[in-house]
């Protein structure tokens, strides 16, 4: 018996509590280790890779580079203020001569930092992602409550489903540029063709696993709808969305992930404003602190990622029932 | 002598399923007449139809032939006036106990009753099969017992005409089981329900049915013989215990079950027409099909 308790690890535990804490300092003891292993790999590393552009960066030029990309947006940004002050004293001025003299605001056109980019690429991704998902959830649960539907589009599906959202791109692209004819349009025509290729390819996940969840019904719950004699709207309400709610987002999880992997790849090949452009200029440039620069962009690009996928999981928490289900 | 008002007639009945090896036959000429008021029990071994002539009450199954007459008129779809209590109590499980009861309510009396009449009335209903202390507890965070009273009570706020129960109480423990036993008898004594209920355990069916339906192996399964329970109401389970008559009951049942329709290709009691008490001993027939459970 108090040998299971020792393999368990709760021999400590129950001699004294206090060393709980050191129980839980041990849980984060255990990563941080693994992390500072993989930091000091990952230096020596890259110390002997050589490229064109010098050393491959390790987390110390990695470290140096953010500070400088910080730096950066900082000083755009004083630029910017800057601009706007010098331009509001100059029409003050003008206005002084001449009260009716005409006014003109003309706006900034400093080069994006690296944060305008995250944020363009966010907003392009969240903007797509929503626009998908509002297109695939109802057409999911229309094709899953229906047999005849669902035989008739599920070859569709399966033969979209694996396409490159890459391959849609140039297609796209024409497109946009055809049909998006406006003298003062409310969009860049790279935000929408950003758009449209991140929709098409972040519909399919939510679309099939909706129509899944929708389909699996169990018959006893089926059973009661009928018994009850709930009509169409009630049945979905009640019965169909509720059941279906744990592969919608299981559904739109794969959706948002694929969008950010999409986006950025089409930033980079249609040279769209976003991070995926960042990364593409910045191997252009091919300064010596590029790499380094591009290695910030990866490690970013990981990390707005898992967040995504964190707000998702968080939303799954707040809107389904079964709050015993485990979510990872 | 008079015929009684028909109440719940099932006439003829035969169900085929369609399956790759063409269509399998369920059951066959199915005859049963159940008075209003009355308790019911079907009996018989697994996958000998009890549960399909269930949904054919229900109108979840439609029969291939016959049919089925409730107060003279036609059962073809489901409908809340034959409520159904389901062998797995299939409540919803992201509602609570009230608002699973509820969504029942609202169908039945959206119309003709009011707010607080429906709360009182919901409320009413789980305070029947003593459930009011739980009423906002969600499926999954109450006992297997309790989900089971739900699922009565949700069927008992239905004021179904006819109140359909499979296996109600086939998954609970012994004590569960009892206790839920003794509420129903009770409840079916106040509002005087009809009652049809599937069941595997022969002294459920002596203890609370008016009737015992005892049913043939399938395939082709039909009514075989249908056993009247003449014990005074209400029923003591402790009393009836060492009762003689309640112990000819139990071994009448048993006896039909373990001998006449002992294994799936053991001797078939041969079927008997819609006759009361019908425990003639005629030879039997062989039945040398297989079991294939529907």
């Amino acid at each position: 018996m108090s040998n299971l308790i020792a393999t368990l690890g709760l021999s400590a535990y129950f001699e004294n509590p206090k060393t709980s804490f050191a129980q839980l300092g041990k849980s984060l003891l255990i990563p941080l280790i693994g992390l500072l292993v993989f930091l000091a790999m990952w230096e020596i590393g890259a110390k002997s890779i050589h490229t064109s552009l010098g050393v491959f960066p390790g987390p110390v030029a990695v470290y140096e580079q953010s500070i400088n990309l910080i730096n950066d947006h900082n000083a755009e940004r004083k630029k910017e203020v800057a601009f706007y002050e010098r331009q509001d004293k100059r029409n003050e001025k003008k206005l002084e001569k001449d009260p009716n003299a005409k006014i003109k605001v003309r706006p900034y056109t400093g080069k994006p930092t690296f944060f305008d980019q995250i944020l363009t690429s966010l907003i392009t991704v969240l903007t797509g992602f929503l626009i998908a998902s509002m297109i695939a959830i109802p057409a999911g649960i229309i094709i899953g409550l229906n047999s005849t539907l669902y035989s008739a589009f599920n070859p569709l599906i399966q033969l979209f489903k694996p396409v490159s959202p890459l391959a849609w791109l140039p297609l796209v692209t024409m497109v946009v540029s055809a049909v998006y004819v406006s003298k003062d349009p409310l969009f860049a025509k790279s935000f929408i063709t950003s758009l449209i290729t991140v929709s098409l390819c972040s519909l399919w996940p939510t679309l099939l696993n909706t129509a899944v969840g929708v389909s699996s019904i169990s018959k006893d719950l089926q059973n009661v709808s009928q018994v009850l004699r709930l009509n169409w709207f009630t049945h979905v309400m009640k019965i169909v969305l509720p059941s279906a709610i744990p592969m919608m987002f299981t559904g739109l999880r794969l959706s948002l992930g694929i969008a950010w992997m999409v986006l950025i790849a089409a930033e980079m090949l249609a040279q769209n404003p976003g991070l995926g452009k960042f990364v593409w200029d910045e191997f252009q440039n091919g300064s010596s602190s590029s790499l380094g620069r591009i290695m910030v962009a990866v490690l970013v690009i990981g990390l707005i990622g898992f967040l995504l996928d964190r707000c998702m999981l968080f939303l799954q928490r707040k809107v389904s029932w079964d709050k015993t289900a485990v979510l990872r | 002598m008079t015929q009684p008002p028909k109440h719940l007639e099932l006439t003829q009945v035969d169900i085929d399923f369609p399956t790759p090896n063409g269509p399998f036959k369920a059951l066959e000429d199915v005859n049963l007449t159940i008075n209003k008021g009355e308790f019911v029990s079907l009996i018989g071994h697994s996958g000998c139809g009890k549960s399909t002539v269930l949904n054919i009450i229900a109108g979840l199954y439609q029969a291939t032939k016959g049919g089925c007459l409730l107060d003279g008129k036609e059962v073809n779809a489901p409908g809340p006036e034959r409520a159904v209590v389901f062998q797995n109590h299939s409540l919803l499980p992201w509602l609570t106990a009230y608002e699973n009861v509820e969504l029942a309510v609202k169908q039945v009396f959206g119309k003709s009753k009011s707010r607080s009449e429906m709360r009182e009335w919901i409320e009413h209903n789980l305070s029947l099969v003593h459930m009011d202390h739980a009423m906002d507890k969600r499926p999954d965070e109450i006992s297997g017992g309790m989900k089971q009273r739900v699922g009565i009570a949700r069927a008992l706020a239905m004021e179904p005409t006819v109140m359909l129960m499979d296996e109600p109480f086939g998954a609970l423990d012994a004590l569960t089981r009892a206790h839920l036993q003794d509420s129903l008898m009770e409840i079916q004594k106040d509002l005087n329900n009809t009652v049809i209920m599937i069941t595997h355990d022969v002294d459920e069916a002596v203890l609370l049915s008016d009737r015992i339906v005892m049913m043939t192996n399938g395939p082709a399964a039909s009514v075989g013989e249908i056993l009247t329970i003449d014990l005074p109401r209400p029923r003591d389970r402790l009393a009836l215990a060492d009762d003689p008559t309640y112990n000819h009951y139990r071994h009448e049942v048993l006896k039909f079950l373990y001998e006449k329709q002992r294994t799936p290709d053991s001797p078939k009691a041969e079927k008997s027409t819609e006759k009361e008490k019908v425990a003639h001993k005629t030879p039997v027939i062989k039945s040398n099909s297989e079991d294939k459970a529907a």
